[in-house]
């Protein structure tokens, strides 16, 4: 565990040739060790470091600066219950305080079987369904006390309809194949479009021959 | 006045808008017939329509894109376009429903700016907690792919970009345009200082790059398909076409509604049965954030005010990302505003120390007399941390009547970017209009109820 | 702490308003830095004038308009334009200043008083000077573990810090080793490393002295004193031959602290930790106190007066047997010019023998490291320049060197095109990097100016790209040293002759031990006379000044040990030297040290050679001895004594005098003043150079000698300025007065001796001419390496088993162990696991050393650090072959 496995190394290499630079790869690579770990463990991100040229430290000093980053162990089940002001006008702070007490647990850590961790947090943009909630950043919105408790429950029992573990972000990957890419290179490598010069030096020339 | 068109929105009744077939088949243009329409003109009279249609940015800042283009430096190669999808500030809720519901037009939006300015690549930056809009996106994406739509040779013509979808990792800092891009290189989300680094000259990797909002480019294939007189004919003169806004809070029916730009008003949004449908409970509007978090709040008395970038901040406010929360008179206003303050200081990058320290040191202070701590020098305190961060006087006077001083707005700031001058707006505002429920907090311990009936919504 | 701002050049000056007063900037210079070049000081925290700014800090704000209103601004991102007008003390900027000033403090333990940088803390002074009186802070402070350990050297207070991102920046952009980095966001931000790598740079040091409070300490100065108990001079350090500018701070007669001055010509304020730390070993018990003299088996503390005669008889006793070319030196880079030169006058201009050598035979035949057109540091360093690089990896061996190419490639585009055999710290940062067989540089060489060949196995894409490069223009500086002491220097200078003919190229040559180039120049070289002049052309100058010269050019080290192993050598003297750790060929230096018939030491420690010694001399160390040291770029710049030598240790050119009294020459100097002045008038090329001069703050960063490119046009200088004031008859004095006061005070010495007599000629004589080096041509040919052997690297690490660290307490566990490495696909044949013990041998002797792969050394290379700590490699390496092919076994 923790080192990308080998279809995972893969994938990331071929996630690194879609930027000009390797190191703009960080925040996906961190995704995809996270997906394949359920949180991001320190040999991945060197492993991340190895990837994309940089040192460990810098790894970790980009993943830290990010919420979403687990560098501990979480829950299979990642519970966010937003707080922000149009879920607090709307019983947010409530609901969270229901969670807590449904859960046993407080706001920031795992329960004991390692399947739910509880976090309160900032507008996850779904304002206009206040309360709600993400599990592991799938949205439940207007979500009342016994939604919740049902939630809960359908997730212990197995129930776990489209949630995937914690980790998995986008079930469909962007994938394109090496025939297709248009350019990616280096900027350094980059100059005019050729397209772009040659359309608009046709039109001045049009414009051109309009005029005169 | 309300016939407004759906410029955006057209599709978000059609189950499969997300697929190519859907986006092709339904809404208010045919899907990719923008990009084709570009394509039969030079990159540079497509940048000229853009620029005419004065298509106002959507992600906050309300500068028009075809300006912003026209700051690429002539002759600097390459150029990349940065999509910024990371739409978290409070209260908004639109970039979201656009791409999860309609990726397509977000993606030829995007193909039509690569090729008015000539970009090298692409790139959609989405928040990272947002894994719905992510599967639709990338998913669209393999499909533009495999239909000759991105990538090499696009509808067999010599036009070529790519379009990288980018997963953010959960930091509101990240919206900040120079922290995109700081996030896009693999570091950590902290603005860098303009000048110099202006993105239109010193972007991505050094070089020149145009961040757009997903709103802001989601327009350009119904303008392509449709022409500059049309996209016009909606909105007002220095402000056409329509805007996504999120109305939220004590409303009967929250909701998301494309709008005319300039025209509808505030009163409209929260009163028409159209949009919100009155406030909950028939109570009393007590205050609303016309736009976002950041924004200062508006009273009653700014209710009928149309929803226009120009004339919201001549208010004193903004119009900002369009998120507008309407709070009512059971609201506390001590507790919301430190609920919005909280979030600044959780979300400051920590590069500037007025706002690193100072957020946090507002919000302590804030705790504070909400928990029945409160000192009566605390209140001169914030204030005076609020203008070490965000310095005073402030010119514009909203409340002339009530003898009261404008929040200051645009803030001036002792920081990089705006976010921790954004946390002196909302002290100010409900510092200044209620001073005595933080006084009453300090002196005693005060009951303002707070209601918690969850009300249904709608978007 | 030195953080003006940088010299700079107004060429495009532009007027700004600074508080109602116009003055002059240079367009684009930041406006912090314009400001204060006027005489006002804007406070700051995360500016540092050697750093990209960031303006993070925000204390930096004043208010300024360009035309569209005042507006706050921080002035450290702000360039200067035209019509500029800034206010840095009004009301607004004051308030503002004072916020934020609030803000850092809130947070920021009041812990002034246990605070090793209490009493110079920039926090401090600014609370004082700008600060609010008292705190309105009432919540509970940031929590962190106290202080964390980030390195060997660096520990870590993170409740202290104050974010101003110093240190990452430093780590990241100026060292280019990103191993701190900031952790976590908003208020929780913090420096850290990642968990089990340390912030392991050989740059470390440099935040503790740019960290602008007191959250980052050194180990060997925690505690130890506070800074107005510290008393500093400014001094030049001598742990390698960069010359980096420093402050030698004490308490107590106590070296306690080295901290880097920002001299612009070379260090630009850095130091590496070897530089800032080892003054450790200055204050090391192991030091020796006072003399010894060999009793039996065992050396034994004897008085000086005793010592001195003891030598002085050895000497003499040598003389009589077998003349001037029985006695022989060795060493001299570690002493000041003026204690080289008054050895050198004692060596050759008294007791007649050229056998003098400042080299231990791994450096360069010094007629090449003068006689080259030569090249500055900022020469080399030019925006847009074109470096050839060859020799020792700078990290390892010119740390500073190595800061400064790094930025110029970095931050001013200069192109690097580095010809090694093994991979560098400069390998990421070339534009074009060659992999050469060891030895083989010269056909790279030729290669790369278009030559072919097959350019010593280096690949054809990477030699394309260096005749690109050098195809471009701007000026071109070669870098010139040894890589490997398992090489011959002959293929060095094999490769610099066919880098001479480049147009207008210049020189750095690159000898890293400490004022190695000043005993050059101070005549510590066979063939060679203080000056840079050769001895067989300079021999009637010298003799108007001198007792005597010698007859005859004398030995190298390589061959004075030859001769003592030999038995011809009466009189060996280690100045400073220990040849069993220092030669290359430790077998050699063996034989030698039995073969010689007495043995004198002169030096601080007793090390492994001096235990082989007949007397030991101990004399003084950096630190303990004022005078002048001479850079690898021949920049004069002065070292001052701050504290006492131990014991009864004297100091080198004392040790010389004391010498010659004994044998009856008197050198007739009272102190350094008289030996620079009596060197300077007599060399070539130090005419410009008096103490005065270096003395005066003008000359902060130290004076060049008279480069010999200079001297290269149509006439030399001296000798055409010379000739010409003679035959004008108007200022004669000069050049007779240049030499009249030695001469004169040494009649009576030079008498006994008694050989050039021709004092009354004095005026006849011209100053001789500053050596060329004229290219030999010699053909080098390196035989190919058999198939089953491994061509030897043995290339210099920083932290080697020298003195310094090993007597330094908080650094001697950076000592690194001998290893030898191997191409991975090479480690996979040998089938043995990491770090398991192979034998190495060279056909004559073999030695047993664990063994890594190292994607960093190619196929059939051997690579190993030299000195290192376990194993000597040095047992491998004949230094009379051109390269050295060793066989691998595995051991059972
Ligand atoms: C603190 C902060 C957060 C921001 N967040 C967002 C955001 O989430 N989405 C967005 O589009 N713009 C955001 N912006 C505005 C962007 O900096 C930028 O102006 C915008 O993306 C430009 O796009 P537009 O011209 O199409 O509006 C934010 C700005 C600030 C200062
Ligand atoms: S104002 Fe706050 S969020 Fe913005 S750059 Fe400064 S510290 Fe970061
Ligand atoms: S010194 Fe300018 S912001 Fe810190």
């Amino acid at each position: 565990m923790s080192r990308f496995t080998r279809e995972n190394e893969l994938l990331a290499r071929e996630i690194i040739a879609r930027y000009p630079r390797p190191k703009s790869a960080t925040i996906p690579l961190c995704h995809l060790a996270q997906e394949q770990d359920g949180f991001l463990a320190e040999d991945a991100m060197r492993h991340i470091s190895e990837l994309v040229g940089i040192t460990a430290a810098e790894v970790r000093g980009t993943a830290s600066f990010y919420e979403m980053f687990k560098l501990k162990p979480v829950g299979k089940y990642l519970i966010n219950v937003c707080t922000n002001i149009s879920c607090q006008l709307l019983g947010g702070e409530e609901l969270l305080e229901h969670a807590e007490q449904s859960l046993g647990i407080r706001s920031g850590s795992t329960t004991e079987d390692g399947l739910f961790t509880l976090e309160d947090v900032e507008c996850i943009a779904a304002c206009t369904e206040a309360p709600a909630c993400q599990v592991n950043y799938r949205y439940f919105n207007t979500v009342s006390n016994e939604q919740f408790d049902s939630l809960v429950e359908d997730l212990r029992a197995g129930r776990n309809g489209e949630i995937p573990d914690h980790g998995t972000l986008g079930r469909v990957r962007q994938h394109i194949e090496p025939g297709q890419v248009a350019n990616i290179t280096a900027p350094e490598q980059q100059s005019e479009p050729g397209w772009f010069r040659d359309r608009n030096t046709a039109a001045a020339a049009e414009q051109g021959e309009v005029s005169s | 006045m309300n016939a407004t068109p759906h410029i955006v929105t057209s599709r978000w009744e059609t189950p499969d808008a997300h697929t190519l077939e859907g986006y092709q088949r339904s809404g208010s243009y045919s899907g990719y017939e923008g990009i084709r329409a570009a394509l039969n003109i030079a990159p540079s009279a497509v940048l000229e329509q853009v620029r005419q249609a004065t298509v106002l940015g959507r992600g906050g800042a309300g500068f028009p894109a075809g300006t912003k283009w026209g700051f690429c430096p002539p002759g600097v190669w390459p150029r990349y376009i940065v999509v910024n999808g990371d739409e978290s500030e409070p209260g908004t809720y639109k970039d979201r429903v656009l791409m999860e519901r309609d990726p397509h037009q977000l993606i030829e939006g995007c193909l039509i700016a690569a090729y008015a300015i000539g970009a090298a690549q692409v790139f959609l930056y989405v928040r990272g907690e947002m894994a719905h809009a992510q599967e639709r996106i990338a998913a669209a994406l393999n499909e533009a792919y495999a239909n000759n739509l991105v990538g090499k040779n696009i509808l067999g013509t010599d036009f070529s970009v790519d379009i990288v979808l980018h997963w953010g990792a959960g930091a509101y800092i990240v919206g900040e345009e120079t922290a995109l891009i700081e996030s896009l290189e693999g570091n950590r989300g902290m603005p860098r200082l303009k000048p110099p680094y202006f993105p239109a000259a010193k972007g991505l990797y050094m070089a020149p790059t145009i961040v757009n909002n997903v709103e802001t480019l989601a327009n350009l294939p119904w303008l392509m398909c449709h022409g500059v007189a049309a996209y016009k004919a909606t909105g007002s003169e220095a402000s056409p076409g329509t805007r996504l806004v999120a109305v939220s809070g004590h409303v009967n029916t929250p909701g998301v509604f494309e709008v005319a730009q300039g025209t509808t008003t505030y009163r409209e949004l929260f009163y028409s049965e159209q949009y919100g449908g009155g406030i909950r409970n028939g109570n009393e509007l007590k205050m609303f954030i016309p736009g976002g978090a950041s924004a200062p709040w508006f009273f009653p008395e700014q209710v009928d005010l149309p929803l226009e970038g120009r004339t919201v901040g001549a208010a004193g406010s903004m119009l900002g990302s369009g998120a507008i929360v309407v709070m009512d008179d059971t609201t506390d206003a001590v507790k919301a505003c430190l609920r919005i303050v909280r979030f600044f200081a959780r979300e400051s990058c920590g590069k500037c120390s007025p706002c690193r320290e100072g957020t946090t040191w507002e919000e302590k202070i804030l705790r504070r007399i909400m928990d029945g701590h409160g000192r009566p020098s605390d209140l001169d305190l914030l204030l005076d941390i609020a203008d070490n961060i965000s310095p005073g006087p402030y010119p514009v006077a909203s409340h002339p009547e009530a003898g009261l001083e404008a929040v200051p707005f645009p803030p001036r700031q002792t920081t990089i970017c705006p976010l921790g001058p954004s946390s002196v707006a909302p002290i100010t505002s409900a510092l200044r209009r209620f001073r005595h429920e933080f006084e009453a907090k300090i002196t005693k311990r005060d009951l303002i109820p707070l209601s918690v009936e969850p009300v249904g919504g709608r978007s | 702490m030195s953080e003006a701002p940088k010299p700079i050049v107004v060429d495009q000056p532009v007027t700004i308003t600074v508080n109602g007063a116009a003055i002059q900037a240079q367009k684009g210079d930041l406006l912090i830095d314009a400001c204060e070049r006027a005489g006002t000081y804007i406070p700051r925290f995360c500016y540092h004038p050697r750093m990209n700014p960031v303006g993070m800090c925000r204390m930096c704000l004043v208010d300024v308009d360009t035309g569209r209103g005042p507006a706050l601004q921080p002035s450290c991102m702000l360039e200067c334009s035209e019509g500029m007008t800034v206010d840095t003390e009004n009301e607004k900027v004051k308030k503002a200043q004072d916020g934020v000033l609030e803000f850092l403090l809130i947070n920021h333990p009041l812990d002034c008083p246990v605070c090793d940088k209490g009493g110079e803390c920039p926090l401090q002074d600014t609370t004082v000077g700008y600060g609010p009186g008292e705190s309105r802070w009432v919540e509970e402070k940031r929590h962190y573990e106290k202080p964390i350990a980030i390195s060997e050297t660096v520990q870590l207070d993170r409740e202290r810090c104050i974010l101003c991102d110093r240190c990452t920046r430093f780590a990241d952009e100026v060292a280019g080793d990103p191993l701190i980095h900031f952790m976590g966001r908003g208020a929780n931000t913090e420096v850290n490393t990642f968990p089990d790598e340390p912030f392991a740079s050989y740059f470390s040091g440099n935040t503790v002295q740019i960290c602008p409070v007191g959250a980052l300490t050194a180990k060997p100065y925690r505690f130890k004193a506070r800074p107005w108990d510290l008393e500093e001079v400014a001094s030049t350090c001598t742990d390698c031959a960069v010359g980096c500018s420093v402050t030698v701070q004490s308490s107590r007669d106590e070296v306690l602290r080295i901290n880097g001055v920002d001299n612009d010509a070379v260090n630009w304020g850095w130091l590496c930790d070897k530089g800032r730390f080892g003054f450790e070993a200055i204050g090391s018990p192991d030091r020796l106190q006072g003399p010894l003299e060999l009793h039996g088996d065992d050396l034994v503390a004897i008085h000086w007066s005793d010592a001195v005669a003891k030598a002085a008889a050895l000497i003499s006793e040598g003389l009589r047997s077998g003349g001037p070319q029985g006695l022989a030196v060795i060493g001299g880079a570690r002493l000041t010019n003026e204690a080289a030169y008054a050895w050198t006058k004692l060596i050759k201009g008294a007791l007649g023998s050229d056998n003098v050598d400042a080299q231990l035979g791994d450096g360069l035949p010094a007629e090449l490291v003068l006689g080259l057109p030569g090249a500055t540091i900022n020469e080399a360093c030019t925006p847009g320049g074109t470096i050839i690089y060859l020799g020792p990896d700078p990290k390892e061996a010119l740390p500073t060197l190595f800061l400064r190419l790094r930025h110029a490639i970095v931050e001013d585009g200069a192109r690097l095109i580095e010809l090694t055999s093994t991979e560098s710290s400069l390998t990421n940062l070339a534009a074009a990097s060659l992999l050469v067989r060891p030895g083989e540089t010269a056909s790279a060489v030729r290669a790369i100016r278009g030559g072919g060949g097959d350019a010593g196995g280096a690949d054809v894409e990477q030699v394309r790209r260096a005749i690109d490069v050098l195809s471009g223009d701007g000026p071109v500086t070669v870098l010139i040293g040894r890589t490997s002491a398992a090489e011959s220097p002959q293929t060095v200078v094999a490769a610099a002759e066919e880098l001479m003919t480049l147009d207008g190229v210049r020189f750095l040559p690159l000898l890293p031990r400490s004022n190695v180039r000043g005993a050059l120049e101070a005549g510590m070289s066979p063939g060679l006379l203080p000056g840079r002049v050769r001895r067989s052309e300079a021999a009637a100058w010298f003799g108007q000044a001198w007792p005597t010269i010698p007859q005859a050019d004398g030995l190298d080290t390589a061959g004075i040990l030859a001769a003592a192993a030999a038995g011809k050598i009466d009189t060996l003297i280690l100045l400073g030297a220990d040849p069993l750790a220092d030669f290359v060929d430790r077998e050699l230096a063996e034989r030698a040290l039995t073969g010689a018939r007495s043995v004198i030491v002169v030096d601080p420690f007793l090390n492994e050679s001096a235990r082989r010694a007949n007397v030991v001399l101990a004399s003084s160390a950096f630190g303990e001895v004022s005078g002048t040291v001479t850079n690898i770029e021949g920049r004069v710049q002065r070292v001052t004594q701050k504290v006492t030598p131990p014991g009864t240790a004297r100091a080198d050119w004392e040790l010389a005098c004391d010498l010659g009294e004994a044998l009856g020459h008197d050198l007739n100097f009272d102190g350094v003043e008289a030996i620079w002045a009596e060197f300077q008038d007599l060399s070539p090329v130090h005419a410009e150079l008096s103490l005065e001069a270096l003395e005066d703050p003008a000359n902060i960063d130290g004076l060049l000698a008279v480069a010999p490119t200079e001297v290269q046009s149509e006439e030399p200088l001296d000798s055409a300025t010379d000739s010409a004031d003679d035959s004008d008859g108007a200022s004669a004095e000069d050049p007779s007065d240049a030499v009249a006061d030695p001469a004169e005070s040494e009649v009576g010495d030079a008498a006994q001796v008694a050989e050039p007599e021709e004092t009354d000629g004095l005026e006849l004589v011209s100053s001789p001419d500053v050596l060329r080096y004229v290219a030999a041509n010699d053909q080098v040919v390196i035989p190919a390496t058999d198939a089953y052997a491994f061509r030897l690297v043995a290339r210099p690490d920083l932290y080697d088993g020298g003195t310094l660290l090993s007597h330094s307490p908080s650094s001697a566990s950076l000592v690194k162990e001998a290893v030898l490495t191997l191409n991975p696909l090479d480690f996979e044949k040998l089938g043995v696991t990491t770090g398991a013990a192979v034998r190495v041998s060279n056909g004559a002797r073999s030695i047993l050393i664990p063994v890594e792969p190292s994607a960093s050394v190619p196929r059939g290379v051997a690579a190993c650090g030299v000195n290192l700590s376990g194993v000597a490699v040095s047992r491998l390496i004949d230094s009379s072959s051109l390269v050295t092919d060793v066989r691998i076994e595995v051991q059972a």
